[in-house]
């Protein structure tokens, strides 16, 4: 395995992650939520479509039919009961409530699913790959995902430039206010926003299930390299989401082929360096709060 | 013309109170109540000692987590990790340079409070969302390098003990006790500490800051510093209270949401904060107490509890927000523990 | 025939701070009102109240015989208010034609479509698809107005149009004004320049400290009466 190898796969995986992240960054960009529970959401789905395939014995994909839809609905009930009153109780609460919401659901999967893994077949494409040569072998399904991931991202840049939702959208997240001034209302479009981050949320899902075994508590993790991928690719782009997410996908996979330990290490540590270089790059403010700490 | 001569009205006095005969009378019954607490290895059964360290341990989360929210408004979702190096921290010491474990547990809470200013250097800078899962990428990070570590001492995955450093210089029983008298010290100083900072003028840059931080830094309120500070504290306090998991169990592990560096720590401080009130000082203290008896006298699966821990936290976020102690304090205008000021009219 | 508008002891908080004192008036089909007063004075949020982005503390607000006082504000856009808000607050990063679309949401009837407001505003004609942050304070006034004006409203509420924009643009835009008051419109204006607002209003209506001090017809109110309502003073009446 060379590091071109690693670079390949990298991207490959950063399109799983932009995938991922879609969701939690349109919510952010629309509503200014961090939802915590987007990666237990996923989950869901993996786990829905892994009931559906175990007891209609139909293939993983044609489990996205009821899956997506079902996820619409989630994701509009859940901001209009849950996310909603947070919203108006305050900045930090959507924060608490997303998080309870987390460990509410990873209990619960582990509750009716046991804590085992499980996994969901790919299909005929999972153990296909493209040889590209004697060191480089690129599985078809990641290429797919990246394909899914494209068109994700491009179906949501196409929906926010062109549609009507699109402008709602733009408009509510920019002025609130003003935009029910003008009439459009606030409450559905956010529902909205939260119907399609979720559906999102639930297909990266169903892939997370096809490209690696999945437990109740992967949740947790696939949030974290979700919203790394968010930050590093600068929050609140819809484009910066694949970047970032290649950039991890790329740390990730260095990592792993250092050691196989420091795969999400590596990615953690990336993250908090951007952090770090981004807070730097302010260095007025830094030398004028330095002052004032003396 | 006549001139009515008008008569100036007497100017109403005021009188800024610190302490009411209420809080007076609590505060030396805490004390009391804190002095008797310290005879209970002699008073007390094994077991109710043992169970008494959990509370304390959780009251000092609790405290520690209300301290970063509720007063510093940073949610974190990463102060696991601080507990981590507060057990895995003891372990180094102990097992590792065979020091007396509970110096050892000393140490480890001063690593603690040191590893937590690079980590506010890093997080501080960030809002909300951001800040609290940076937080948690932080524990993360801590997590997966103590159970990469090759050495033996601290047992990589699979975890570690520190049986050995306390059995060779311990009863069982002694441990209990010891452990028993350092968790209760460790709260009383800890309520101390943060008593003394909320009274301080710390107390009201926090305010400020909390009600609306530009214009408190415009007023020259140090914002980052007080955030620092809580920050530090916040960690070193987690890390005591990792500690005292450590000499309550003697066995831990690192990765895994019940692990010492889990998640499962976090959820259980924001419930005890929710439940008894954020942003108060008394709350966390009464949220400690009501999950400890939850836990000690509700016998349910562990993945149905943390069901409904979550499900009540998120029930008091959404409809009881100022938590039990917060709707008391508000309704009645009491306060039990004196960090604020009281301003009183009339004579 | 009962007003189009009627406002009776409305009571709006901003805050803690009481804005908008037990206020009443009612305003007929195509007549045009001008709200004037000084800085703080309640104008701007009485017309948000109007609007339904304020909820009131008390009173009623009565629409074409309806009671909207509990409907909110997107609805209010459907039952025919619109309200151009005080400094504009277009919406930055979309286009002005994008500014104008999403205000068609409200799906009301009438002639006003993109089109046809750019023909009222041709100034915006070569500005389709800038983004709304890098127009001018004449331009934005304008593209703001169009929006409001795309709901295809029966009453029109425009808080402060003139803020911020030199004097010639100020004439511009009153001059596209002329032709919707004079179209039938029915218009509730806050103006601080009393000159302006005396000479499109069939009424005023003077607020201080939250309260309407003085109203009447355009004919009926001399400067000197309106200026002193502004500025709260008493002429004492001469002692016998």
């Amino acid at each position: 395995m060379t590091w071109v190898a690693d670079l390949v796969h990298g991207i490959f995986l950063g399109g799983f992650y932009a995938l991922l992240a879609a969701g939690l960054a349109l919510m952010f960009g629309v509503m200014r939520i961090i939802n915590l529970a987007h990666g237990s959401l996923a989950l869901i789905g993996a786990y829905m479509a892994f009931l559906l395939t175990e007891h209609l014995h139909i293939s993983t994909y044609l489990a996205l039919a009821p899956v997506l839809p079902g996820a619409l609905v989630v994701g509009y009930v859940l901001q209009r009961t849950m996310l909603e009153r947070s919203l108006r109780a305050g900045q930090l609460v959507p924060l608490l409530t997303t998080f309870g919401l987390l460990i509410v659901i990873a209990n619960l999967l582990q509750q009716f699913f046991s804590p085992d893994v499980h996994s969901l077949d790919a299909g005929r494409i999972g153990p296909a790959s493209w040889h590209v040569s004697s060191e480089l072998s690129i599985p078809w399904f990641d290429v797919l995902t990246l394909g899914i991931a494209f068109s994700v991202l491009g179906g949501l840049h196409l929906v926010l430039r062109v549609t009507q939702l699109g402008r709602e959208l733009r408009a509510t997240a920019a002025d609130a206010d003003t935009a029910e001034l003008v009439g459009v209302n606030a409450r559905a479009v956010y529902a909205r926003a939260t119907a399609i981050a979720v559906a999102i949320a639930a297909l990266a899902g169903v892939f997370y299930g096809m490209r690696s075994a999945f437990d109740p508590n992967a949740g947790a993790n696939e949030l974290l390299y979700a919203f790394e991928a968010v930050v590093i690719g600068g929050i609140g782009s819809l484009w910066g989401t694949l970047v970032g997410g290649i950039v991890l996908g790329i740390s990730q996979e260095i990592g792993a082929h250092i050691n196989q330990e420091y795969f999400a290490l590596a990615g953690h540590v990336v993250f908090l360096a951007v952090l770090v270089a981004r807070s730097a790059s302010s260095a007025p403010r830094i030398r004028y709060t330095l002052r004032r700490f003396a | 013309m006549s001139e009515t001569a008008v008569a100036t009205p007497a100017a109403p006095s005021f009188r800024v109170q610190r302490w009411t005969p209420l809080s007076i009378a609590f505060t030396g019954g805490l004390a009391g109540l804190v002095a008797v607490l310290a005879f209970a290895p002699v008073m007390l059964g094994e077991n109710t000692q043992y169970n008494l360290i959990q509370l304390y341990f959780l009251a000092i989360m609790a405290m520690m987590w209300n301290a970063l929210a509720g007063y510093g408004g940073l949610v974190s979702v990463g102060q696991q990790g601080f507990i981590g190096i507060g057990a895995y921290g003891a372990v180094f010491f102990s097992v590792q340079h065979e020091m007396n474990p509970y110096l050892s547990m000393l140490l480890a809470t001063l690593v603690g409070a040191v590893v937590a200013i690079p980590v506010a250097a890093v997080v501080l800078w960030l809002r909300n969302g951001a800040f609290a899962i940076a937080t948690w990428v932080v524990a993360e990070a801590f997590a997966i390098l103590v159970s990469l570590d090759p050495n033996p001492a601290i047992g990589g995955g699979t975890g570690t003990s520190a049986l050995l450093p306390f059995n060779l210089r311990y009863t069982p029983s002694q441990r209990l006790h010891y452990t028993y008298w350092a968790a209760l010290g460790a709260v009383a100083v800890l309520l101390l500490l943060l008593f003394v900072l909320l009274r301080s003028r710390l107390g009201g840059s926090l305010q400020a800051i909390r009600d609306d931080e530009e214009a408190a830094a415009s007023v020259g309120v140090r914002v980052l510093l007080g955030k620092g500070i809580l920050f530090v504290v916040a960690g070193a306090g987690c890390a005591a209270a990792g500690t005292i998991i450590l000499a309550w169990q003697l066995s831990v592990l690192p990765l895994g949401p019940n692990s010492v560096f889990g998640i499962n720590w976090t959820a259980r401080m924001i419930f005890m904060v929710l439940v008894g009130g954020l942003g108060t000082f008394e709350g966390p203290i009464i949220g400690a107490v009501v999950l400890y008896l939850l836990q000690t006298y509700v016998s349910i699966s562990g993945v149905w509890y943390f069901v409904m821990l979550g499900g009540i936290a998120i029930g008091f976020a959404l409809l009881l927000p100022r938590g039990i102690w917060g709707t008391i304090q508000e309704r009645f205008n009491v306060q039990l523990l004196p960090v604020g000021y009281r301003l009183r009219t009339g004579d | 025939m009962s007003a189009l508008l009627q406002v009776e002891s409305l009571d709006v908080r901003h805050g803690l701070l009481q804005a908008v004192r037990q206020v009443s008036f009612e305003v007929a089909e195509g007549e045009t009102l001008a709200l004037v007063g000084a800085n703080g004075a309640g104008k701007s949020t009485l017309l948000r109240a109007l609007a339904g982005a304020h909820r009131p503390a008390g009173g009623r607000v009565v629409f074409e015989g309806r009671d909207i006082t509990a409907m909110p504000a997107h609805r209010r856009v459907k039952a025919g208010i619109a309200l151009v808000p005080e400094g504009r607050r277009l919406f930055p990063d979309l286009t002005v034609e994008e500014n104008l679309r999403v205000a068609g949401a409200a799906h009301r009837d009438g002639r006003w479509t993109v089109d046809e407001v750019l023909e009222a505003f041709p100034l915006l004609q070569p500005l389709r698809r800038k983004r709304a942050a890098s127009l001018s304070g004449g331009e934005q006034q304008a593209t703001a107005i169009g929006r409001a004006l795309m709901t295809n409203p029966r009453l029109l509420l425009l808080d402060e149009v003139s803020l911020g924009l030199a004097p010639i643009v100020v004439e511009g835009v009153y001059h596209s004004l002329r032709g919707l008051i004079e179209g039938g419109t029915t218009i509730v204006l806050v103006e601080q320049d009393l000159a302006r607002a005396m000479g499109v209003a069939d009424r005023v209506a003077c607020m201080l400290e939250g309260r309407i001090v003085l109203e009447g017809a355009r004919g009926e109110l001399t400067r000197e009466q309106v200026t002193d309502a502004y500025f709260g003073l008493r002429r004492a009446e001469a002692s016998a």
